[in-house]
């Protein structure tokens, strides 16, 4: 502010208006962000806190043990927390590698060969993005109950592994900003199409690749319906549905410490992965906002 | 692009072009396995079976009722409410538009600390969807909730925020835009940080003022994004589920929370009413597709083409 009155009025007006803006965002985020700080406090509070209806963030006394109990919940109908966490990444663990292979192979193709009938092909995956996940459960829901599969986890794996469309889209923009010759040049030499791909194009679509991954992954891990249709076996529950049960389960009785101890660990793993690769989710977000 | 000069002759490819033709194929062959398994064929069955009266057991063929089953969705009262609570949610999409132009840009400055904000704000929309709506249902509990804390601080009044059937579709509006906004904000921010500074110089020299400016420069070229947050937010809009199925599990007050989605899933699911439930599918399947050709066609009207 000081330093501000030396250099001119004008000056001095941006850097109020400045920090006016600054200070009134951060209100703003600061009341974003208050309920998930909130339920990080009341996972450390006893529940007489919770429910004593007083605004405070500090734990009285601080219970570590909310988490500890988490994992001793276990009774059969709401599953455990623990394998929640192996099923969900049991099945994001196949999905994303064999998912992520066919999406880029894909995405190589439609970016870098010619062949008849490329446009149709495309178009019809990209019309999927309209089809609604809700619109075609009840007919998956009974042929995976003809193959058996209805409460394993293989309906939340196999269709994925075909590919997925957000990021075939989103790979082959990222691939057309690439030269041509670069494969005219690698034919040139003798190279197959297949190491067209995996030694010069996989390589060059790494950072993109990696990014839809991580993109990919928060999907898997925070996807809620289609786990509920599938499954119904608590023993194969995936994290969001167990998360979900304890919810059900614990505040008949009131036991919300516990609730949110488990929901502030099934956020983790998403929060953590944004947290470090922020600068690349939100690049390749701005990305698909403007050329979508 | 050297290809349209030297032109192949159409009518035989090289034994060369036929390999690529045949290895892009193969590599753009498993999407579309996928997408014909998972995708075509339950959507051409949910066509056959919502004509039918099947509830999820035997062959679905051989009771044809027609259109018997739309006939009865159209005259049931419970889909006509769960349609309305949907299109009401979606006052939501453009108060978050509102908000989010207007924090996009107080961001779009010099400021240090920028990212800060920009990260704080975008922190609910990568956290899971059923813990954050756990959270809320607490926020919103009447007893013990943070909301009726603060409400009971400052006004002395006790809202019952997920049990009055007026206030709890207000109440998860409210719950979707902060769980939305920092997506919108991002996408904003892009688009603001992708405007050329010398429009605004220019508008400066013919003395045009800030709201001016704001009116005939920054709002018509961020048209292509409102357009892109439209159309996603409709389509995501229209299939909410997660946050009712845990706030209002069955429905909330007189059904006033329940969504399409959320009727489709308890008919299909809790009931067993398959051929049903494949009903409501489609009419859901075809007002998305309605909504979303209708914008497409319309988009010239007001998007600006900034290419």
């Amino acid at each position: 502010m000081a330093k501000a009155h030396v250099s001119g009025v004008r000056t001095t007006k941006n850097k109020v208006a400045d920090i006016v803006i600054f200070a009134l965002l951060f209100l703003c985020a600061l009341v974003m962000v208050f309920p998930l700080v909130y339920m990080l406090a009341m996972s450390f509070m006893q529940n007489n806190q919770i429910l004593s209806g007083k605004l405070t963030l500090i734990p009285n006394p601080w219970k570590f043990g909310n988490y500890a109990r988490v994992f001793a919940k276990s009774s059969g109908t709401a599953g455990s927390f623990l394998t929640g966490t192996f099923n969900s990444i049991k099945v994001a663990v196949p999905l994303l590698i064999i998912g992520g292979f066919t999406s880029s192979l894909a995405a190589f193709s439609f970016a870098k060969l010619r062949f008849r009938g490329k446009g149709v092909i495309f178009m019809c995956l990209l019309a999927t993005m309209m089809i609604p996940f809700a619109s075609i459960m009840i007919p998956q829901y009974v042929m995976f109950s003809k193959l058996g599969w209805v409460n394993t986890l293989l309906p939340l794996i196999i269709p994925g592994c075909f590919g997925n469309v957000s990021m075939i889209f989103f790979l082959r923009q990222n691939l057309s900003g690439i030269s041509d010759t670069l494969v005219e040049a690698a034919k040139i030499d003798g190279c197959g199409y297949f190491k067209i791909y995996y030694s010069i194009f996989l390589p060059l679509m790494k950072g993109a690749l990696a990014t839809q991954l991580i993109l990919w992954f928060m999907g898997i891990w925070n996807d809620y319906l289609a786990p509920t249709i599938f499954l119904n076996n608590s023993a194969k529950y995936t994290l969001q549905v167990v998360i979900r049960t304890f919810n059900s389960y614990y505040s008949i009785n009131s036991d919300y410490s516990v609730i949110m101890a488990a929901s502030v660990m099934a956020m983790i793993p998403t929060l953590l992965l944004f947290f470090v690769f922020q600068r690349f989710i939100i690049e390749s977000i701005a990305i698909s906002g403007i050329k979508g | 692009m050297a290809k349209a000069i030297v032109k192949e002759p159409r009518r035989k490819l090289s034994k060369a072009a036929r390999h690529e033709e045949l290895m892009g194929l193969l590599f753009v062959l498993p999407p579309f396995i996928g997408f014909a398994v998972f995708m075509l064929y339950p959507i051409c069955f949910s066509m056959a079976a919502s004509l039918a009266s099947w509830n999820g057991i035997g062959p679905v063929f051989n009771r044809m009722v027609g259109f018997a089953n739309y006939i009865k969705l159209f005259q049931d009262e419970r889909f006509w409410k769960a349609l309305w609570n949907t299109v009401f949610y979606m006052i939501g999409i453009p108060i978050g538009m509102i908000l989010s132009i207007i924090f996009a840009m107080g961001m779009n400055r010099n400021i240090p600390g920028v990212r800060i904000l920009r990260t704080m704000f975008y922190v609910p929309v990568v956290s899971s969807l059923v813990a954050v709506s756990i959270l809320w249902s607490f926020v919103y509990n009447y007893d013990y909730g943070v909301l009726n804390t603060i409400t009971k601080l400052l006004f002395g009044i006790k809202v019952n925020w997920l049990g009055d059937e007026h206030i709890i579709k207000p109440a998860l509006v409210l719950f979707t835009v902060w769980k939305g906004m920092g997506s919108s904000i991002l996408l904003y921010l892009a688009g603001l940080q992708n405007i050329s500074r010398s429009y605004y110089e220019a508008a400066d020299i013919d003395g045009a003022n800030a709201w001016k400016k704001f009116r005939n420069i920054t709002l018509p070229l961020l048209t292509p994004i409102t357009f892109y947050i439209m159309v996603t937010s409709i389509i995501g809009g229209l299939q909410l589920f997660v946050e009712v199925q845990v706030m209002a599990p069955n429905g909330g007050p007189g059904y006033s929370a329940a969504t399409v989605v959320f009727y489709l899933y308890n008919k299909a699911f809790e009931s067993s009413y398959m051929s049903y439930g494949c009903a409501v599918a489609w009419v859901l399947t075809i007002l998305i597709l309605i909504v979303t050709l209708f914008q497409f066609k319309f988009q010239d009207r007001w998007v600006q083409d900034i290419s």
